[in-house]
């Protein structure tokens, strides 16, 4: 449905928006994402993933992990026998749960307007994909799939190692012993399996993956979403590394308790540079990036480094456009209706003349991209842009991302591990101004003054 | 991004540098010790590698090449990587000033032969200086290529001279889509200017056919440690394999996102504002009475135009929304399509900047392109933030896009490949839709002035600019002027 403005004309030409994301999402259909592919072969780290950035980007998106629907059904996992292709009664509880699943695919997009669906299975038979295909057509849903394929023995046994082992299923094994009866697993698809070919399978839309992206087939790409998630995939790697997120040393405005404008550092916020170049020294991080905003104070902060950095426009606080330089209690005073506007919804709300956290995060998109890119990175960046880059890794909802803590003088370190993210928090221990401020219980546009400003912090 | 250089000699040291902000850009720069900026490092956005890129066309004649090389190389120039195509047939031409036949193709006409490979080694050449001498980062080598030994001589010089190599091979047998590749380029080629359509249609198949018997394209595995892209049957399908860096992930997704179905793309201004009345610049005003009468002649317009599956685009701001409501259609807005952000200068008339901020004033005209207004924006940065319009724009078919006048600048200078240099003085003036629509190898332009009035915001490039000798009638504070002259005079070679 196109996103219209409504026209109220009064006794001054005032317009209400409806509330409109800074771009449009080009969805008109849903979206359902086929993942093939024999076990271990990163599935299941690709659908999380991708429903991680598509949620960020603001389209709604959800897993439907069949692994997880036969756990609910069988309660306990016996041994690979439950997968042998000649298990006639096993195969009719298989088709039961996915059936279930397809439902409530169904249910995902017709009642809670989900938008994209990611069937995580291994979908490994063109009778199997028939079936999907047929019930697509009948609900009018797009398909995309996605195929990974690999061959090298050292990568499924990493996959194994990081992922199986450690599964529900396997809770009651040891070891080897759960390594042994996994292969056998995936030895039971293994005949059947048909994988997605060039021509018999033409008119379908996908991409193949080969050996964790060293080579990719496309075929047919519909549309923008499905153009947006080939791009994301070719960009994803698996190879170890860190992310370290840190906002810039303390700045002269911070002190005064000011949101945005372009500061030097404060003398605490200088010695956090530096304690933040020891911090780094000490971490010997092989080949470090170090991104930084085009404002001072992230400058400054990556000056004290001592390694060469590139600045990002993109990486720039949120622009608080008319509000720009005030305390919180002069906004207040000065635009008290917008004040309880922010509050009530933090993550839409845009400064007069300004941003919203939604358009950060379509401003961050290209900074995230290339993060994907990259291998070991440290960005100095903002608040309201930390808490955007915190919420994509650590995949939080836009009700919290706003309120994420990301406080002064404190960096992040985040390392993709199994299906996730480890967060490591380092307190470089030098002194600074908080500038959390979380929401008020009064967010109503008729509070009083006092309810309005009871979370702000302290400054000078 | 730029790209601040290393300080080694600084670790350690209790002082950190000091920063300066580039008044042209705004952009905050360490300067060394002596109070001198350091010696300014040119913009590295796109590029974040080091070494050069070759990008190597692969393909029968009439797949698509040349048209895939040109724009890419208009794309990639426009996001500011400096790229520059080099077309082997172009250098033919030159040497062999008079096309005769097929027969120059005939693989044993050992004549040909020499004088083809001499061409391909004399654009390499070409190449080399570009990317070397003339600060070039992409180098597309547009020819057919069409054997794994011609490749391998464009690989060795790649590696001899430190470039990374990325292939670009079409592939297509669909007999229609060549049939009209050859009416849309070959036949009006110069080597076809004696003959008429028949013979030169008959010439050019006999052509395809002299490369077809030793033509090898890419494969998977015989070619598996290449970097190339292989487009099948014009974007029905991809192959894409080993990807290196930033730049081939980006010159893939746009490959992937073009297409070649006809369409037009419909370029135009919000009706006249009323802070365009007054002379003031950007803000987010309502159309003035003449703005709504081109509004709804825009309606009727485009009413008249009869287009197939219109989508209309438009800003976030009021007198772009306002213009669209009186076509009537489902419109989409994006906050990317708003004007460029003139900072502290929102709402001024270009007198008012002259007062209160002459030397701003004077920036903008000495390069505005790469001006930053005061706590705004630059065109550099406008062309930015419009990329993902403009990726859209390919992959759509029939659209609209009511905008604002340096956004339009921007969105021309793409589909005209007009340069940094010429894109901010661009007329886009109001009342007036642009047609463009794809042909051959560029684009034709269609302007309708829909005859209803409106004042004209257009402001060329002054003739006197600061670094005229005669005296200025600017009030600048000594200060002012000494940080001016160290900052930008002293700092900034380009500028003297």
């Amino acid at each position: 449905k196109p996103i219209k403005a409504s026209f109220v004309f009064g006794t001054q030409f005032k317009i209400f928006w409806i509330k409109t994301a800074s771009r449009p999402q080009f969805t008109n259909c849903p979206t359902m994402i086929v993942m093939v592919g024999l076990p271990a072969r990163g599935k299941t780290y690709i659908s999380k993933k991708l429903t991680r950035y598509l949620n960020w980007i603001g389209v709604p998106t959800q897993v439907f992990n069949l692994g997880q629907y036969r756990r609910e059904v069988l309660q306990t996992y016996k041994n690979y026998e439950f997968f042998r292709p000649d298990n006639e009664e096993a195969m009719k509880i298989r088709r039961a749960y996915a059936s279930n699943a397809l439902k409530d695919i169904a249910s995902y997009f017709t009642k809670e307007q989900g938008q994209v669906a990611v069937l995580d299975a291994t979908n490994t038979t063109r009778e199997r994909r028939g079936v999907i295909i047929n019930f697509a057509k009948e609900k009018g849903y797009k398909v995309f799939f996605i195929e990974s394929v690999c061959d090298d023995p050292e990568i499924i046994e990493a996959n194994t190692m990081q992922v199986k082992l450690s599964s529900p299923d396997y809770e009651n094994y040891d070891k080897e012993e759960a390594l042994v009866d996994f292969l056998k697993r995936i030895d039971c698809y293994k005949m059947s399996y048909v994988p997605l070919d060039e021509e018999k399978d033409r008119h379908l839309s996908f991409i193949k993956i080969f050996n964790v992206g060293s080579r990719y087939l496309v075929n047919r790409v519909q549309d923008h979403i499905q153009s947006r998630i080939v791009y994301y995939l070719m960009n994803i790697h698996v190879t170890p590394r860190s992310i370290y997120l840190s906002r810039h040393g303390e700045s002269e405005l911070n002190l005064l308790g000011r949101i945005g404008g372009d500061t030097g550092l404060s003398s605490q916020g200088q010695k956090y540079a530096k304690a933040l170049a020891e911090f780094i020294r000490g971490q010997s991080i092989k080949d470090l990036k170090v991104w930084t905003s085009h404002m001072k104070r992230t400058i400054q902060t990556a000056e004290a480094l001592g390694v060469p950095y590139e600045q990002w426009k993109a990486l720039n606080e949120i622009d608080a456009g008319v509000c720009e330089e005030m305390t919180y209690e002069e906004i207040q005073a000065t635009h008290p209706e917008e004040f309880a506007l922010r509050d009530q919804d933090k993550y839409r709300y845009r400064y007069p003349k300004g941003e919203s956290y939604e358009d950060l995060v379509h401003r961050l998109e290209p900074v995230i991209m290339e993060l994907e890119r990259q291998e070991n990175v440290l960005v100095i960046c903002h608040q309201a842009v930390m808490r955007c880059l915190l919420a994509y890794f650590l995949d939080k909802s836009e009700d919290d991302l706003p309120y994420l803590k990301c406080p002064l003088h404190t960096v992040l370190k985040l390392t993709p591990l199994a299906y996730g993210c480890k967060v490591e928090s380092f307190y470089l221990n030098i002194q600074a101004v908080n500038t959390h401020r979380d929401r008020p219980t009064n967010v109503n546009v008729a509070r009083k003054p006092e309810e309005a400003l009871q979370t702000v912090p302290e400054h000078l | 991004m730029n790209v601040t250089e290393d300080s080694t000699e600084q670790s350690g040291n209790s002082l950190t540098r000091e920063l300066t902000q580039n008044p042209l850009k705004k952009i905050w720069v360490p300067s060394s010790t002596n109070g001198l900026p350091d010696r300014h490092i040119s913009q590295r956005k796109v590029c974040m590698t080091n070494c050069p890129t070759l990008i190597v066309t692969v393909g029968l004649p009439a797949r698509g090449k040349t048209y895939i090389s040109k724009k890419l190389t208009r794309y990639l120039n426009w996001i500011d990587v400096p790229t520059k195509e080099f077309n082997v047939g172009q250098y033919r031409r030159e040497c062999v000033k008079i096309y005769k036949s097929f027969e120059f193709f005939r693989p044993d006409n050992e004549e040909g032969l020499k004088i083809r490979k001499q061409c391909a080694l004399a654009a390499l050449n070409d190449v080399r200086q570009f990317l070397m001498d003339e600060g070039g980062q992409v180098a597309v080598f547009d020819a057919t290529n069409t054997t794994r030994e011609r490749r391998e001589t464009i690989l060795r010089f790649a590696e001899q001279n430190g470039f990374k190599v990325f292939f670009v091979e079409s592939v297509c047998e669909d007999p229609d889509v060549i049939a009209e590749n050859i009416v849309q380029v070959k036949l009006g080629s110069p080597d076809y200017t004696h003959c008429n359509t028949e013979e030169a249609v008959a010439d050019f198949m006999k052509r395809i056919k002299c490369y077809e018997n030793s033509y090898q394209p890419l494969d998977e595995e015989l070619d598996g440690d290449l970097s190339f892209i292989k487009i099948i049957d014009v974007g029905r399908r991809y192959l894409v394999n080993r990807v290196q860096d930033h730049i081939q992930s980006r010159i893939v997704y746009y490959l992937m996102n073009i297409h070649i179905t006809p369409r037009s793309i419909y370029l135009c201004r919000h009706g006249e504002s009323d802070l365009n009345i007054k002379g003031r610049i950007g803000g987010d005003s309502g159309l003035s009475a003449k703005g709504q009468e081109f509004a709804k002649s825009l309606g009727q317009f485009i009413q008249s135009q009869n287009i197939h599956d219109l989508k209309v685009w438009t800003s976030q701001m009021k007198r772009t929304i306002q213009t669209a409501e009186a076509v009537g259609v489902p419109y989409e807005q994006w906050k990317a399509l708003n004007e460029i952000d003139a900072g502290v200068c929102e709402e001024l008339m270009y007198e008012e900047i002259q007062q209160r901020y002459p030397l701003e004033f004077a920036l903008r005209d000495q390069d505005k392109y790469r001006y930053r207004y005061p706590k705004g924006e630059s065109y550099e940065d406008l062309v930015q933030r419009l990329e993902p319009v403009i990726m859209e724009l390919e992959r759509q078919e029939n659209v609209l896009v009511i905008c604002h006048q340096a956004v339009m600048r921007c969105l021309l200078a793409y589909f005209l490949d007009k340069t940094a240099e010429e894109l901010p003085y661009l007329k886009c003036p109001l009342h007036t839709v642009l047609k463009l629509t794809p042909v051959a190898y560029g684009c034709k332009v269609e302007s309708v002035c829909l005859n209803v009035d409106a004042v004209n915001t257009h402001r060329d490039r002054p003739s006197v600019r600061l670094t005229d000798t005669q005296p200025l009638s600017i009030i600048i504070t000594l200060q002012t002027l000494s940080s001016f002259f160290i900052n930008h005079i002293l700092g900034n070679p380009d500028v003297l």
